[in-house]
């Protein structure tokens, strides 16, 4: 769709074209913010146009395709969205080849391992991958961290923080000029400022932030990811009553799908394991039962596979069932040690 | 803040009188229940449920802080940054300075090993006025094994802080900063947990020790299902004590055998079916620590200590910061020693094994009469 037929102030749609987004497309994937700086306009202004662009897009939508059903979207439509969404990446290739590119928005993914696996490592991971600038191919988001174990350590952020610009700054030199406005911007502590923080000591305060979340997001916009390390502490702990764990968790999870739809935004669940008895033998499997396993769209365990960490596909739509390597080191995820030389810390 | 009273939540009159006329006193009680069970029980519409359960839970739910402020936070208010340096380089350098506060760190390996050994070295580390690098506070130090041993905390202190230890009444004020608790039972424990909560909150106790949490339930239990259930309650409280007052909080945990029926496979790892069971019959003698995985996902850092081919190592087998690092030791006059500070860097699930092979006779014989209800149990197969 073109932007002339945008219903836009004539002066707005100038100055769209004049900065080379003559299509919707164009700029439908860049934040307001991005626009607005752009453009030279004010972020408020940026924002109203990115409504009335995804509003008339999706009338566009519905005239040609189906416009049976209010508030439904074609497959087609929901294929195109999909692909203008980029991907949080894991900081590790391999891993985000099975996953189609990185973590999904818009979906609620689960991922669950042994302890010391590196859940934790994975979630602070996520949690500063998210803020990458959109220039560097990222999402330039923030994060919503809520710690139920008190396992977050801020000394480890700061140190994938530093890693992560580190690896921003050397691809970054081919963009000699952008990196220059960018090295600035990016520091460490920045990273640190933009990831919120939420420590939970009981399941009545998990319930009541999901809750509360809600509002929280309408009010910080740019959260793009909320991790939460891990579900399953305090349902594992305070439950008797099973039914009612069962419930509860089910109505979390609703809602946490439904952020993640009405806000565009990642939803990463971190999990424990609990060991099952099947068919005459003793098995892992993660934690909160089966009807849990039903809630999320995602679902990814790590495991070691002799000396190595993996991660595979236990569930996903989209997705087939695959495994991928993995390492933990002092700078983040990264790729298996086979794949590129592991650095060590001392 | 769970248990906040919904009639001090400022609702419209009308609604929480309708809250406390059904029973649901509590931020708890009424978050404890969907929507549409509240709709049921309360006889109201959904909007006025919707519009109550949001502003509960925006009352309950805890404050954020960004990272950025919980770091400068703590290096601000915190001794370091927030940590209990062990004054074992390579350890401290690996952990970024020490035992960290505020969360629990655990210490598994076989008996005789060295894990009270540690805990010791750490009370004295946490009783040391600031100039020394110490945290210059009290400790409570649980002792449920019956095996702290003053004599052996002064000598560890003379032989490691010598200029502090000759002075008499010095060596009486370290030595008496440490409070020795010994519960018989899990009941008694439960009680002085919570009596602990009570000194921790007048900030004077900067380290508890627990030695060891095994004890405490294998007394009661003789199987592995109750025992997860019942320390689930006890894992929330001290890891809230920890957290609420940013002191480190040191727990041992025990060994024993792994059974030949307890696999550490996922369903979908069967196609190594065959190489397991190679594995286990090789690999026969392995310890797994007493408490399962429930309380391993629960502590925050592991450190394994183990014996392979009589040398000892102190691995970092489960940490958000470190590395998966091994350090050879020793247990001298004045505790215990890294032989070296560079760690040996292992890859895979190395870490989390539990050796104890060779572990030279003659020191056994020594811990012997202190182990005696464990021996059978853990070691008697490698003689």
């Amino acid at each position: 769709m073109e932007v002339g037929r945008l219903p836009i102030s004539a002066s707005q749609r100038s100055k769209l074209i004049a900065a080379g987004y003559t299509t919707l497309s164009s700029f439908s994937s860049l934040s307001p913010s991005h626009l607005a700086r752009d453009l030279k306009i004010s972020d408020n202004e940026a924002a109203e146009i990115m409504r009335v662009a995804s509003h008339s897009h999706r009338l566009d939508g519905s005239a040609g395709g189906c416009g049976t059903v209010n508030g439904a979207q074609t497959a087609w439509d929901m294929l195109h969205e999909e692909e203008m969404f980029p991907r949080i990446t894991t900081s590790c290739e391999d891993l985000d080849n099975i996953l189609g590119g990185g973590i999904n928005c818009k979906e609620v993914t689960e991922i669950g391992g042994v302890p010391g696996i590196g859940k934790t490592q994975l979630g602070i991971q996520l949690a500063i991958n998210v803020q990458i600038p959109v220039d560097y191919g990222g999402l330039g988001g923030k994060a919503i961290y809520i710690d139920t174990e008190g396992s977050f350590m801020v000394e480890r952020a700061l140190q994938i923080a530093e890693a992560c610009i580190e690896d921003m700054s050397e691809c970054g030199g081919l963009l000699r000029k952008d990196s220059q406005a960018c090295q600035l911007k990016m520091h460490p502590n920045n990273i640190l400022e933009n990831i919120f923080y939420f420590r939970v000591c009981s399941y009545t305060e998990q319930i009541a932030l999901i809750n509360y979340l809600d509002k929280f997001i309408s009010e910080h916009k740019d959260v793009k990811i909320v991790i939460v390390d891990s579900v399953t502490f305090h349902f594992r702990q305070d439950f008797d009553d099973m039914a009612l764990r069962t419930r509860l968790l089910s109505g979390m999870a609703l809602k946490l799908m439904k952020l993640a739809k009405d806000f565009s935004l990642a939803v990463v669940l971190l999990n424990q394991v609990t060991t099952k008895y099947i068919d005459g033998s003793f098995q892992l499997t993660l934690a909160l039962g089966d009807s849990w396993s039903h809630s999320c769209t995602n679902r990814v365990i790590l495991y070691w596979n002799g000396n190595e960490r993996y991660a595979y596909i236990d569930k996903s739509p989209s997705l087939r069932s695959a495994s991928a390597p993995y390492s933990v080191t002092s700078k983040g995820i990264r790729n298996s040690a086979s794949n590129c030389k592991r650095i060590k810390m001392m | 803040m769970a248990n906040k009273q919904i009639s001090q939540m400022g609702l419209p009159k009308s609604i929480a009188n309708v809250f406390a006329a059904r029973n649901v006193f509590t931020a708890k009680d009424a978050l404890s229940l969907t929507e549409f069970e509240l709709m049921e029980l309360l006889d109201v519409g959904l909007a006025q449920v919707t519009s109550a359960v949001a502003h509960i839970s925006e009352i309950v739910c805890p404050p954020y802080q960004t990272a950025l402020s919980l770091m400068e936070l703590r290096v601000q208010n915190e001794h370091l940054a927030g940590h209990l340096p062990t004054h074992m380089k390579g350890l401290d350098e690996a952990l970024c300075g020490g035992i960290p506060f505020g969360v629990l760190t655990e210490l598994v390996g076989p008996a005789g090993i060295g894990k009270t050994q540690f805990c010791l070295k750490l009370s004295l580390l946490a009783s040391l006025p600031a100039n020394y690098g110490g945290l210059d506070g009290h400790v409570i130090y649980i002792d449920v094994e019956s095996k702290f041993s003053s004599r052996r905390l002064i000598e560890i202190g003379v032989k490691s802080f010598p200029e502090i230890f000759h002075r008499k009444e010095m060596a009486q004020e370290m030595a008496g900063r440490i409070h020795v608790l010994r519960p018989a039972s899990l009941s008694e424990f439960t009680e002085s947990l919570q009596q602990i909560k009570v000194s921790l909150l007048q900030n004077q106790v900067k380290l508890l020790v627990i030695d060891s949490m095994a004890a405490l339930v294998t007394g009661e239990f003789e199987h592995g299902a109750p025992r997860q259930k019942t320390l689930g309650w006890h894992v929330s409280f001290i890891k809230s004590l920890a957290e609420f007052s940013r002191i480190p909080v040191v727990v041992t945990n025990q060994v024993r055998s792994q059974s030949r029926d307890e696999t550490c496979h996922y369903f979908f790892q069967v196609q190594s079916w065959n190489e397991t069971i190679e594995d286990r019959t090789r690999h026969d003698s392995h310890l797994v620590a007493a408490l399962g995985i429930n309380w391993a996902h629960a502590v925050t850092i592991r450190l394994v200590l183990e014996a392979k081919s009589g040398q000892r190592f102190i691995k970092v087998a489960k940490s958000p910061i470190a590395p998966p690092l091994a350090f050879p030791f020793n247990i001298t006059s004045s505790g215990i020693l890294l032989l070296s500070d560079d760690g040996i860097e292992l890859t895979g699930p190395d870490i989390n094994t539990i050796h104890c092979q060779g572990l030279s006779l003659r020191f056994c014989w020594g811990n012997l009469q202190k182990n005696i209800k464990w021996m059978p149990k853990t070691t008697i197969g490698h003689y």
